[in-house]
């Protein structure tokens, strides 16, 4: 925004919305929180959770006279990963989880593991099965795999919703709700009513220029994702900008509410992380919420984030339409009114 | 520029009360500012300025008494006071990652009429700071950029709270110049201190308030007047002598303790300075320390209420 050297005053909510877009471009910090940490994340748990073939089942086998021929009957299985061992070091590597299964080779084999591990279950199926077809077992059916392979049903589809989600929190919080609370604090918001400033034109600009910064962040995480990871928008990308716009919102408005009494950075810091550190775990940020109980959920399912992080990724993954995930934008446009509402109620200018 | 009403008053207040619930800030203090003039509210720290000039301001609601701006009322009139009056706070810190003509074009946009950005910058000696960050200046130019700010409605009033607290001797005589200039063109202005100095140079009446109380009203010279004494002495001596000792003296008019010594007011030093000299000596005691000057407020506040001003 150049000011062309010229003496020309614009109307006072463009004054205010355009000082708060350069104080905020001026913060360096905070620009690595909206932009760089959102990438850099996407990018370690993209890498992290990338695509690779399912891991081989780590399995044991007792040296002994038929151990060889075992060894080679097990290494065909795709999802093994055979190894001899002496009976004392088997033992030991079963009780440390190093090995899920040891197998104990000759006519009459044994498998030891332990039944309430998935894994080991998985390993004596598929050892079972290897030296068995070995032995000269016939299938009496043939079957046919087919592998399943969606779209955005890999987990950095699932995921970079979820930190879309994130991120519109925490900047919608930290960035209404810590300026508003530094400004109080030093004095600003009394000089600014000492003015006849209208007070409404203050919070709209705050507003104002959170959306415009939100369109900025929403291009780049999805742009950044689609380049690296290929993660792309299913649905209509119209539906997608209105999510992220009333998630922005949202989250603008809890953050005023937040900061609406606040005297002390540290007691908005406090505030905020005691309002986003339950939505972090629990929303569905990095793992599916449906992990946790089924009494946990419909509280879960009420959170602002919750309802954000379904609907971006009912669209973005699911090509969802604005019927499907209508409950969730109203969560969020109930949200929005109540925060906003209580936040001015409860505002203190000084 | 318009005057209040037709009395001739700016700003008027009448029983003013503000209680915290530990102190009583402001105890019925009634005050009447003409327009046009500038009006000095001087008191030490925690004396009640702040709450005072506040509750003019419209900032700070008051719990008794009445308020009256520009023949205008607070609870009627506020938007039309806000255009037409400018404040600056004693401790507003503006944003620091804006420049000072961003300040400056962010306050003009709140009024209807006023000063052109860079008219402002101009009057304020910033010229040279226009683009730079509020972050980066001097203690006095952002002083200026706050009056600069205050000036940006073209205000008929100004209110400054402790407007050169902390600054550097020059740049207390630039911002002097600005509220000369401003009265200049018939503003009033308002403004607390607790500098003696800078209350004796800017303002045609003073108010000294202590403890929420106006204790004395009057120009300068009617104050330093009240002491009937042109000179102060203060001395100690060796052992520490009862007043009894110099109440004698030629043009005596009184004293207050000092410390372990004496502050006497007196006519003139040449008649006082030999005879309690004498004095000293004739009561079996050392002199040990004697300093003379003119009275100032300073020297009237001591004597109105046994403190100093500055550590009151």
């Amino acid at each position: 925004m150049p000011d062309a050297g010229s003496d020309r005053v614009r109307p006072a909510i463009i004054e205010l919305t355009s000082t708060r877009l350069k104080e905020f471009v001026r913060e360096s910090e905070a620009m690595f929180w909206v932009f760089g940490f959102p990438l850099l994340l996407t990018l370690l748990l993209g890498f992290a959770f990338r695509e690779r073939p399912p891991d081989r089942i780590p399995v044991g086998i007792v040296v002994g006279p038929s151990s060889a021929a075992t060894l080679q009957a097990l290494g065909k299985s795709p999802a093994l990963l055979p190894r001899l061992y002496s009976e004392a070091d088997g033992g030991e590597a079963l009780r440390r989880g190093k090995i899920s299964l040891l197998v104990e080779p000759g006519p009459q084999p044994v498998y030891h593991f332990d039944p309430t591990r998935p894994d080991a279950r998985t390993a004596r199926v598929e050892a079972d099965d290897a030296l068995q077809s070995a032995a000269g077992r016939r299938n009496v059916i043939a079957a046919r795999d087919e592998p399943v392979r969606e779209q955005g049903a890999r987990y950095i589809d699932f995921l970079v919703p979820g930190l879309l989600g994130m991120n519109l929190m925490g900047t919608g919080m930290w960035g209404m709700g810590f300026t508003i609370a530094n400004a109080r604090m030093r004095k600003l918001l009394k000089r600014l009513i000492a003015t006849p400033m209208r007070k409404s034109d203050y919070l709209i600009a705050q507003f104002l220029s959170r959306l415009l910064f939100l369109i900025i962040e929403m291009i780049v995480v999805v742009g950044f994702a689609w380049i690296v990871f290929g993660v792309s928008v299913h649905g209509s990308l119209l539906l997608f900008a209105f999510v992220c716009l009333l998630g922005g919102t949202a989250f603008a408005a809890i953050g005023l509410l937040v900061a609406s009494r606040a005297r002390t950075q540290e007691g908005v810091s406090g505030l905020m992380n005691l309002v986003m550190m339950p939505m972090w775990l629990c929303s569905g940020v990095f793992f599916s919420y449906e992990r946790f109980p089924d009494a946990a959920r419909p509280f879960i399912r009420v959170l602002p984030l919750t309802a954000l992080n379904d609907a971006l990724r009912g669209v973005m993954n699911e090509a969802m339409t604005i019927g499907q995930v209508m409950p969730q934008l109203v969560n969020l446009a109930l949200w929005t009114a109540v925060a906003y509402v209580a936040g001015l109620r409860m505002f203190r200018w000084q | 520029m318009a005057s209040g009403n037709g009395d001739g008053l700016a700003i008027s207040c009448r029983g003013l009360k503000k209680l915290y619930p530990d102190v009583k800030a402001v105890d019925g203090l009634d005050l009447a500012v003409r327009s046009g003039e500038c009006f000095g509210l001087l008191g030490p720290n925690g004396a009640g300025k702040t709450t005072t000039i506040e509750i003019l301001e419209g900032l700070t609601p008051a719990d008794g008494g009445e308020v009256e701006v520009l023949g205008l009322n607070w609870s009627r009139n506020a938007r039309e006071l806000r255009e037409r009056i400018g404040i600056s706070l004693q401790e507003t810190q503006l944003n620091e990652k804006l420049t000072v003509n961003e300040t400056l074009r962010l306050f003009r946009s709140f009024y209807k009429n006023g000063p052109r950005p860079s008219q402002l910058l101009h009057d304020m000696s910033l010229e040279e700071k226009r683009d730079a960050r509020v972050g980066k200046l001097s203690g006095g130019q952002k002083q200026r950029l706050a009056v600069a700010c205050a000036l940006a409605g073209d205000p008929d009033i100004l209110f400054l709270d402790e407007p050169t607290t902390g600054l550097d001797p020059q740049s207390r005589l630039q911002l002097w110049e600005v509220v000369a200039r401003f009265r200049a063109k018939g503003g009033t202005v308002l403004l607390t201190t607790h500098y003696m100095d800078e209350a004796q140079r800017l303002c045609d009446r003073i108010a000294i308030i202590d403890h929420g109380h106006l204790i004395a009203l009057g120009t300068p010279p009617e104050l330093i007047a009240r002491l009937e004494a042109a000179n102060i002495i203060e001395f100690t001596s060796d052992p520490p002598l009862d007043s009894e000792a110099f109440c004698e003296v030629n043009g005596f008019h009184g004293c207050s303790r000092r410390g372990d010594g004496w502050q006497l007011r007196v006519d003139s030093l040449a008649a006082a300075v030999p005879q309690l000299i004498r004095s000293v000596e004739e009561n079996g005691a050392k002199l040990r320390t004697l300093t003379t000057h003119e009275a100032t407020l300073e020297d009237l506040f001591v004597s109105l209420t046994g403190r100093e001003l500055r550590d009151a």
